[in-house]
């Protein structure tokens, strides 16, 4: 039988896809697995990999054209096997039902893969190409070399996993990682229902395996869950669905409102200075602390790490920090694992390793997909203050201005400090004003006391 | 098979008993022409003569004794308190005498004697005559003590009681005494002292309780199964020295969860010394934390209200159940 | 003082007036025969060595715990117990060593009881206090004052009920006539009239305090117009004979009559309350205690019968000669038995074959 490739949707956002170059030639013998071609979407390039076996019989689509999702660009078949038909339907124009709906920035993508209500965590972001075909003609890397998949699980960081007694040894039995469940006993105590639960519902599978192969380490057994945080689905209530529906209505798919707070910086910053005067020679950037901080203000805060999903809020048992990093032709979000779960320095690596690769448009997509929050900042560029928008399905962003000397009271003397404005986005389906308000006050709180942090 | 209730279901054991063996004899007041206090000796004193059915003074800690002595050189005595209230006055000779004779002797002397009567509250009784006195004496090594809840497990420990070699400690509930159940006619009941038997069968939820709470625990398992469809296990201890840990343990295997319910005060109670047993020997088994639900810790107080409040509830029991399944 | 003219009667003489013995055959010798006599005059002094002994094993640290001596009651012992027959009752409080002796308990299995050996009476698991043998009807050694005597009435109890006409005796001090299970008992033996002969040792204190600051009755044997039916006497407690002829009387009350008797026997103990008690100098005048001692029964009882040409002076001293030397035997056999099997310690709590392993697993042994 014959291997079609096609032009895959490699993104919630992508509605068509440069064919950079082929790598094979037609009438070469390909087995499955090969890169048979390089293509370009809105984020990166990626590789195209062969799902079947036999030889490149022909070559739909040229190397430079871009075509849409979905679009057949190449037939691989056995050396006799008879394509016509496959070449007339080539003829005939793109495969029927590429993405619903026309995508715009702000649209909250619905093919996020939903996640079972209980149960071991889904990878929050997936492959999930629900065209007709179904064919994930996917490009995965080969276990990719980040700092972050060679990293031992966040589990090592030392957190205690609440399990009754039954619950770890039916878990044992089954070979079940505890860390990869919600406990919904008291105090996020993993019960026999939940290990019951995790049972019967197949862990969903990770990105890499539906990639058609494994990275081995790219994302691991999911770290033990933050009891305030869990993969939940609850149901919007009555007053909630209409706010939905009318602030929708109204601005448009997202009602955005901002949330302006001002940040002391002066301990944060001296902070880091005594962090990087140590012998070493690890540096430690502000946007690491941004970061760390903006993680341990989630944990605090579940409801800001949520979604909008229909009619329902998504919370998410995980705090996945998207950094907005402007790259040439656009703007791309690689996204920070378990932030909350990392320290400065392992933040500062992983960060570092995602932003360089960004530029480099060598980011996988489970790399700049599924983020929980984002952070964008524009203090580099001098921008005192500005608003940024969300990245659906996330429920707010944080934009942070430049830090700067100010003239500022502090007990009634004026006094010169560095100071730092950060603009907060919110969904206002999601985050209402005191929800928001209080995230930020806990966000400015602890950059301002940076120390407990290590709480 | 007869429907009677748990004071005939005595009535019966004690003539039974005595009328098999010579020797047993009963001693208390008001056992014999009064016909019991609670009539729990009705008839006897016809049926035995005077010897055998005695109405002694009112002096607990004297016929008590009295007791001991008789058993010390062969007699089978069984020695009724109006209440257990009473009987503290008469614990030098349960505890020093009796429990420890025979150990004290060299294994010369055993004290075949049963001590019998109604523990715990009863209506509006007040302080002095409310008490549960099963830890009390549960903590005593060389007694054993019975609690049965229903009529056929009154009879069967009873004459189980009368017949044993040691001295038994026998609780009985005023509130007992009118409740009805089967005990087959024509054939001899016993039930072995230390067995616990399972009144209600379930995989939810294992509620362990003993006397007058079994009736309230068999409540709360109706209501736990119509409103929250949880089937609860209700163990019926029947008696709460030995206590059938066994039993207990494999009803908690299954269940994973356990509550146990008894009427009197919390601390160091019989449930205390159960939750010990579980969480050593059923640890990996447990989903949750074992829950116990007791009387208040306080003097039984008269006003009707507060008497209710602090007698544990089938409701109470509910809520720990519930609790422990995570509803 | 305590004396025998300021004691029991308020401070008249004693009603028993205890006289020297006149002639062999004289009215002071109720009836006895010559080797009843010596027999009487044996078991005191067996009762006394075997004190002696224990005091002295006590001081070398082989007995542990309480040890109540005897020294100087031995003639209400010996008197009251040589009237019963081998399948009547003896039941005894805390000082129990010599009625347990002249009941018949061996010297060495007492001895070993005291040591806390496997070959003591109560297999080690009583000491002093508990002394037990089924065999000849002794029924304890028991701690808690008062107690005992319920079980007294229980023992005639059962007497009754099966129609049997043995008795029993029961010992105990001046002190507790004052507990309650004093009342309780002799009410129910009085009212069920049961075959109990009830002996109170009044040696004038109850431990440290003189009985006439406890008791609010000056002469205790009139608590028996309490328990109508009782019969009573009043008798001199360092008199073997006297003693013997009270509770030969008693005895034949409860057995013939089925009625309880209450004798007081007024006493004394050379000794203190304990071992951890002197015998002088806290709430006892030396004086008083040698005034007593001129009271040894032994003394009096061996001084009466060599007057009386019933044994002589040499025969008195081979006597004792022999039990003493029966008493360092049974010393030695105490010595030499071993302790009990500790991997036994559950055995004897219940005689019944016990359901559940009593060895819990958190004994951590």
């Amino acid at each position: 039988m014959a291997t079609k490739v096609v032009m895959a949707q490699l993104s919630p956002t992508m509605e068509e896809g440069k064919l950079i170059e082929w790598k094979i030639s037609e009438g070469d013998a390909v087995s499955q697995g090969d890169i048979v071609a390089e293509i370009e979407t809105d984020k990166a390039n990626m590789d195209v990999e062969a799902m079947g076996a036999g030889v490149l019989r022909k070559i739909v689509v040229q190397a430079g054209a871009t075509v849409p999702v979905g679009t057949l660009i190449g037939i691989i078949a056995k050396p006799d096997e008879d394509i016509e038909s496959l070449l007339s339907e080539a003829a005939a124009g793109p495969v029927a039902g590429a993405a619903e709906e026309p995508a715009g920035p702000s649209e909250p993508a619905r093919e996020e893969a939903e996640e079972p209500a209980d149960g071991p965590e889904a990878p929050s972001d997936g492959p999930e190409a629900p065209t007709a075909t179904d064919e994930p003609a996917e490009v995965a890397e080969e276990p990719a070399s980040a700092a972050p998949s060679a990293e031992t699980e966040p589990e090592a960081e030392g957190e205690r996993v609440r399990a009754s007694p039954v619950a770890r040894k039916m878990a044992a039995e089954k070979g079940i990682e505890l860390g990869a469940i919600a406990g919904s006993g008291p105090g996020g105590r993993i019960v026999k229902a939940d290990i019951e639960a995790a049972i019967a519902a197949p862990a969903a599978a990770s990105l890499a395996t539906a990639a058609g192969g494994t990275t081995a380490g790219a994302i691991v057994a999911e770290p033990a869950a933050e009891p305030l945080l869990r993969d939940e689905r609850v149901e919007a209530s009555q007053m909630r669905k209409a706010i939905a529906r009318r602030l929708a209505e109204s601005i448009g798919p997202v009602p955005h409102f901002y949330l302006t707070i001002e940040v002391d910086m002066e301990r944060a910053l001296d902070m880091r200075s005594e962090l990087n005067a140590r012998a070493d020679g690890f540096k430690i950037g502000v946007n690491d602390i941004l970061l760390k901080t903006a993680a341990e203000a989630l944990v605090r805060h579940p409801q800001v790490n949520a979604s909008w999903d229909g009619d329902a809020i998504q919370f998410h048992g995980r705090v996945d920090l998207g950094i907005a990093v402007a790259v040439d032709g656009g703007l791309i979000t690689p996204v920070l694992r378990d932030a909350d779960r990392k320290g400065l320095r392992r933040i500062s690596l992983e960060s570092a390793d995602l932003i360089e690769r960004a530029r480099a448009r060598k980011l996988l997509p489970e790399e700049y997909q599924g983020a929980t929050f984002s952070i964008s900042n524009l203090g580099m560029f001098g921008i005192d203050e500005f608003t940024a928008v969300i990245n659906p399905p996330e429920a707010a962003i944080l934009a942070v201005g430049m830090t700067q000397e100010k003239p500022v009271v502090v007990e009634g003397e004026l006094t010169v400090r560095r100071r730092m404005r950060v603009t907060m986005s919110c969904d206002h389906r999601v985050v209402d004003g005191a929800i928001g308000s209080a995230f930020l006050a806990t966000f400015k709180e602890m950059l301002e006391n940076p120390l407990a942090m290590v709480l | 098979m007869a429907v009677i209730t748990y004071r005939e279901a005595l009535n019966e054991a004690l003539r039974e008993e005595m009328a098999r063996d010579e020797s047993v004899f009963l001693i208390g007041e008001e056992v014999a022409e009064y016909d019991g206090a609670y009539k729990v000796s009705k008839n006897l004193l016809e049926a035995f003569g005077e010897w055998r059915v005695r109405d002694a003074p009112i002096a607990e800690l004297g016929f008590a004794g009295l007791g001991v002595g008789a058993a010390m050189v062969g007699l089978r005595p069984i020695v009724e308190f109006m209440t257990w209230n009473f009987a503290l006055l008469a614990l030098d000779q349960v505890i020093n005498s009796a429990a420890k004779l025979y150990q004290m002797s060299g294994g010369q002397y055993n004290v075949p004697i049963v001590f019998r009567g109604p523990g715990g509250a009863a209506l509006m009784l007040a302080a002095q005559h409310s008490q549960s006195p099963e830890s009390w004496l549960a903590y005593v090594p060389g007694l054993k003590i019975c609690s049965p809840a229903t009529p056929y497990d009154a009879k069967g420990l009873l004459k189980s009681a009368v017949r044993d070699n040691d001295p038994v400690v026998f609780i009985e509930g005023e509130l007992l005494y009118n409740v009805k159940g089967e005990v087959p006619e024509d054939e001899e009941i016993l039930v072995p002292i230390g067995s616990a038997d399972v009144k209600r069968q379930g995989d939810d939820v294992t509620i362990v309780t003993y006397g007058k709470m079994v009736h309230e625990a068999l409540r709360a398992a109706e209501t736990l199964a119509t409103e929250d469809e949880v089937e609860a296990e209700v163990v019926d201890l029947r008696s709460v020295r030995p206590i059938d840990v066994p039993t207990v343990l494999a009803s908690v295997r299954k269940t994973n969860r356990a509550v146990i319910v008894e009427e009197g005060w919390p601390v160091a109670n019989i449930g205390a010394q159960i939750v010990d047993d579980i969480q050593r020997e059923a640890f990996d088994a447990l989903d949750a934390p074992v829950a116990r639900v007791t009387g208040l810790d306080v003097p039984m107080p008269y006003a009707r209200n507060l008497e209710k409040l602090v007698q544990p509830s089938a409701e109470n029991i509910c809520t720990a159940a519930r609790d422990v399944c995570y509803i | 003082m305590a004396t025998k003219e300021t004691r029991a009667h308020g401070n008249t003489p004693a009603k028993d007036t205890p006289a020297k013995p006149a002639a062999a055959d004289g009215p002071d010798l109720p009836g006895l025969e010559p080797g009843e006599l010596k027999e009487l005059l044996r078991l005191m002094i067996l009762a006394r060595r075997f004190e002696e002994k224990a005091a002295e094993s006590y001081q070398l640290g082989k007995i542990g715990g309480f040890l109540h001596l005897y020294i100087g009651q031995e003639a209400v012992a010996a008197g009251a117990i040589t009237a019963l027959r081998e399948d009547d009752y003896v039941i005894s409080a805390y000082r129990d060593h010599a009625q347990a002796l002249i009941r018949g308990i061996p010297a060495r299995a007492v001895m070993a009881e005291l040591y806390g050996r496997a070959t003591g009476c109560s297999k080690g698991m009583g000491g002093s206090m508990h002394l037990f043998d089924r065999s000849v009807n002794f029924l304890g050694g028991h701690a808690i004052v008062g107690s005992h005597l319920p079980i007294a009435a229980g023992v005639g109890y059962a007497i009754r009920y099966r129609g049997g006409d043995q008795v029993c005796l029961c010992f105990f001090g001046d002190a507790a006539v004052n507990i309650g299970a004093f009342h309780e008992a002799l009410n129910m033996a009085a009212k069920w009239e049961l075959p109990v002969i009830w002996i109170i040792e009044n040696n004038a204190y109850g431990m440290g305090t003189d009985i006439r600051r406890s008791a609010a009755i000056s002469e205790l044997v009139d608590r028996a117009c309490a328990y109508e039916g009782t019969a009573s006497t009043q008798v001199d407690g360092m008199d073997v004979q006297k003693v013997r002829a009270a509770v030969d009387e008693a005895v034949r009350t409860a057995r013939e009559e089925k009625r309880p008797s209450l004798i007081e026997a007024i006493t004394y103990r050379f000794m203190g309350h304990s071992m951890a008690d002197p015998s002088h100098g806290t709430y006892r005048a030396r004086e008083e205690v040698e005034g007593w001692r001129e009271d040894d029964p032994i003394l009096s009882l061996s001084d009466q019968l060599i007057a009386a040409d019933v044994i002589t002076a040499e025969e008195y001293e081979e006597m004792d000669r022999a039990v003493i030397e029966e008493v360092e035997g049974s010393a030695e056999f105490a010595d030499a038995s071993p302790s009990p099997d500790e991997s036994h310690i559950y055995d004897l709590v219940y005689s019944d074959e016990y359901p559940h392993g009593l060895d819990r697993r958190d004994s951590w042994r």
